[in-house]
């Protein structure tokens, strides 16, 4: 589903972000991808949508590579590959159904099935109640879900979060959390990035990558006795 | 659907800049209309000239009419030549007295008829043309019978030469308006494009094609340019009007010139729109 081959990701100014990162993801697997600020997790995760291209090695994302993957062609890839992140991103002024209704339009939904699916949508992340509230009247959590919504208009293999309870209280966390359990148990590959170490404990069963300085230093999946974190 | 409702929105955005764009394409538009009414009205005049335009050849009075009947069985041969009249001396004195009434005392006290006679040569149309004029022209005067041969040939020229001026003018002139459009409508499409860098950016993340996030631009520039091409018709249409009452009845322009007119606004402003999101949806 997701496979990192050597990838390595230098900057002209700030140098080396990513240097030679080596992974997989198979299908509907969750897995967190942590490390301290600066580590390369957003990086990764914009790799992964091709929203930025390796300096070397090779991004291989839902038989996408980053290789052969023409920036015309990466819409293609979006739509298997949903994201969301730590600041939401919903568009301003509209309520939380015109946020997904926007984006089932922009991608080719059929006028009448749209505001079925928009509300389909909703219910599936829990707002169903919401739907005709305008972003900025949602809490954190709320807007998380209504971003999170938006990622599923095309029902994507892999879930990219970058960060997505970086703004969100404990409680709302856990509810973010929830949801993308579901999602995964329903098949979904999901990849967070997060630094929040409690939240990674409390969920041991979910694999974790760490980076530190642009390099994967631990993968508990290859051992999982090493406890997570780094020092 | 999306896109129309998205370039009519981007024109509601921004009126003012709408307006001025299209202002520009119609002023470039209206400098290409008002030459090619002059163009249309020149080709017009010179149709009319080159249907009179003939060659005459004063004949000298001594010749002998089998020379002269030899040289018309010669001309009648060329590919060029419709007709030859032959004026004899009597028709032409009749024509000038008929043409010149005021001198009629001075005619009948002639006792010798001072004119000459002389051969018209009608071209064939598609023949009348200033360097086959001047071929025939020739052609006649190496006769011995000729005595001189006529033929409107500064007015042809010039009327030609006009009609190349006109044309270049009109590309000039026309062409450095439409710069200047073509960088009005990248400005304006650029500020559209800034207008909604938010959406443009949701668009990519949940995967829009490319075609369907630039197609409300172009759509917009091309309603920029039709909107100007129209606007242009309708200046050109007015200085026509105005023209006609005020200084000489002009021929207005075939319907497939406007429509040409108009539909080539539309395409240019497609275009210019094309080049400024090729340069600016990068940026977003
Ligand atoms: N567009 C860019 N231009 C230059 N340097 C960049 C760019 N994006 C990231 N970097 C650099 O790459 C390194 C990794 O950045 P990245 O954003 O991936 O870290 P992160 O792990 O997501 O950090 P955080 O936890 O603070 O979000 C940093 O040193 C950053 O300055
Ligand atoms: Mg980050």
């Amino acid at each position: 589903m997701i496979k990192f081959n050597k990838v390595t990701r230098d900057f002209a100014r700030r140098g080396r972000a990513l240097d030679e990162v080596s992974f997989e993801l198979r299908k509907a697997e969750f897995a967190f991808l942590t490390g301290h600020s600066g580590s390369g997790k957003s990086t990764t995760l914009r790799l992964l949508h091709l929203a930025d291209r390796p300096t070397s090695g090779e991004v291989r994302v839902c038989g996408f590579s980053s290789d052969l993957t023409s920036d015309r062609e990466v819409w293609k890839l979006r739509r298997r590959v949903g994201m969301v992140f730590q600041d939401f991103r919903l568009l301003p002024g509209r309520t939380a159904r015109e946020n997904v209704e926007f984006a089932l339009e922009v991608t080719g939904a059929s006028r009448s099935e749209i505001l079925p699916r928009a509300n389909r949508l909703l219910a599936q992340v829990g707002l169903s109640a919401k739907g005709g509230a305008r972003a900025e009247e949602l809490s954190g959590g709320e807007r998380q879900r209504v971003a999170i919504a938006r990622a599923l208009v095309n029902e994507p293999q892999v879930l990219l979060a970058d960060e997505p309870t970086g703004n969100l209280d404990e409680r709302a966390s856990r509810g973010i959390m929830e949801l993308f359990r579901e999602l995964n148990a329903s098949g979904m590959a999901v990849l967070m990035a997060t630094h929040d170490l409690e939240l990674i404990r409390a969920f041991p069963s979910i694999r974790t990558l760490e980076l530190s300085e642009g390099r994967l230093v631990f993968d508990s999946s290859l051992s999982p006795a090493a406890t997570t974190g780094g020092s | 659907m999306h896109a129309i409702r998205e370039a009519l929105a981007a024109v509601r955005r921004a009126p003012l800049l709408t307006g001025l764009s299209a202002g520009m394409v119609a002023l470039a538009l209206y400098v290409v209309g008002l030459f090619g009414l002059a163009t249309y009205n020149l080709h017009q005049a010179l149709t009319r000239v080159e249907e009179r335009v003939e060659v005459v050849a004063y004949v000298r009075d001594d010749a002998r009419d089998e020379e002269i009947s030899m040289a018309e069985q010669d001309l009648l041969a060329m590919e060029e030549v419709e007709q030859i009249r032959f004026i004899s001396k009597e028709e032409a004195l009749l024509a000038a007295r008929e043409d010149l009434p005021e001198f009629e005392d001075l005619f009948t006290g002639m006792d010798v008829n001072p004119l000459p006679a002389s051969l018209e040569i009608v071209l064939r149309p598609g023949f009348r043309t200033p360097d086959v004029v001047a071929r025939v022209a020739n052609r006649l005067s190496v006769y011995p019978f000729v005595e001189d041969v006529r033929y409107g040939q500064e007015w042809v020229d010039r009327l030609y030469l006009l009609q190349r001026i006109g044309a270049m003018a009109t590309m000039f002139l026309g062409g450095a308006f439409a710069l200047v459009a073509g960088l009005i409508i990248g400005t304006a499409i650029r500020i559209a494009i800034f207008a909604r860098r938010e959406e443009i950016y949701i668009m990519r993340l949940v995967g829009a094609t490319n075609g369907f996030i630039r197609r409300p631009f172009l759509l917009e520039g091309g309603l920029t340019g039709l909107l100007g091409g129209i606007l242009a018709a309708a200046f050109t249409f007015g200085s026509y009007l105005v023209v006609s009452r005020a200084v000489f009845q002009l021929d207005w322009m075939p319907l497939d010139w406007i429509l040409m007119g108009i539909v080539a606004g539309a395409l240019f402003g497609v275009i210019a729109s094309a080049f400024a999101v090729r340069k600016y949806l990068r940026e977003v």
